[in-house]
């Protein structure tokens, strides 16, 4: 349910970005989540339907780029997936392990009509 | 018409760390240490705050903020019978304090003099790991009863932490909690993090947690 909070956030920075640009209105979001940012994307979808109604927003589509969450060992340096749970390093089992992808929660660009 | 596209790149929460930042500010120009208390519902956050002003109130000056989904002052009532300033957040039906709901706190406050900022955070292990509050320690509680495989179910949690309070461990003879399990997780997540296993129960292994405490009280009382 905090998604509702991170909708709000969300629409506050396009919208900002919007009139800064000059915009008519936002035609589409494009957006990061990692797989272990805690983010919902079909939450956001909800509550952003909601919200963004008769804003400059209105419409928009929201296009979630989906970044899975990848770790490396720090003992043999092997890069691998979280494969749906948390788990040693698959080539030597270490728990020396650190995330290098999967926290991101960015908006990384907005398509605007002028 | 015409369309145009936007590079942003900014994190969406990025309003909210902001707050948290200068939160932080506040708090160091003032010397206090402020802590950030996550866990589940019924882990056990009141009982040990309590306890940490059994402990530490005759040393340093404490005060609480306080939050809750719901519009009751069990625990900031708790907190205020012995004495200790609270201010009690009212979420309104949120599942996690953010930084500006802190920041409201901080103004009924009066923190002048004050060593120690115990934020208690909405029982909930998912939403408050996404919310910076401008605290310099995040500390989760686990307990026993909830299961050895919370890292693995709820791994967000225990990423921005600096020390984890296993708590409850008096119930470790009842509960199957495979405790190398457990700190298994724990160490895959966020290597190196201080672990204290209590009980707020029985006082065992509470002068651990009270120690690591006092000791980050007095570092921030030395840093510049």
């Amino acid at each position: 349910m905090h998604e509702y909070t991170i909708t709000e956030s969300l629409l506050k920075t396009a919208s900002d970005y919007a009139s800064r640009n000059a915009a008519k209105r936002v035609l589409c979001l494009n957006l990061v989540i990692g797989e272990l940012s805690g983010i919902i994307d079909e939450s956001v979808q909800f509550y952003w339907d909601m919200i963004s109604e008769d804003s400059i927003c209105e419409h928009a589509k929201l296009i979630f780029e989906k970044m899975p969450a990848k770790f490396r060992c720090l003992d043999c340096q092997l890069e691998f997936e979280m494969d749906g749970e948390l788990n040693p390093c698959p080539a030597c089992q270490s728990i020396n392990i650190k995330v290098v992808t999967g926290d991101e929660f960015l908006l990384k660009s907005i398509e605007i009509e002028k | 018409m015409k369309t145009e596209k936007v590079q942003i790149i900014e994190k969406i929460l990025s309003a909210n760390d902001q707050i948290a930042s200068e939160n932080q500010q506040y708090f160091d120009e003032r010397k206090i240490l402020a802590i950030n208390i996550m866990a589940s519902p019924g882990a056990g956050k009141t009982s040990l705050i309590l306890r940490t002003i059994e402990g530490l109130s005759s040393d340093f000056k404490i005060s609480v903020i306080e939050g809750d989904t719901a519009p009751v002052t069990i625990d900031s009532d708790k907190i205020h019978a012995r004495g200790i300033p609270v201010a009690q957040i009212n979420t309104g039906g949120d599942c996690h304090l953010d930084a500006l709901m802190v920041r409201k706190g901080m103004q009924v406050l009066d923190l002048d003099d004050c060593d120690l900022v115990i934020i208690e955070n909405v029982g909930n292990l998912v939403c408050p790991a996404g919310f910076q509050l401008g605290s310099h320690k995040n500390v989760v509680i686990a307990s026993i009863p909830e299961g050895d495989d919370k890292p693995y179910k709820y791994p967000n949690i225990y990423r921005g932490i600096q020390c984890l309070v296993l708590n409850k461990t008096d119930l470790l003879p009842y509960v199957d909690f495979d405790l190398e399990y457990f700190k298994k997780g724990i160490q895959m997540l966020n290597p190196g993090v201080k672990i204290i296993p209590l009980s707020s129960k029985s006082g065992d292994g509470l002068d651990g947690w009270l120690d690591w405490l006092s000791t980050e009280i007095k570092n921030k009382h030395v840093e510049k």
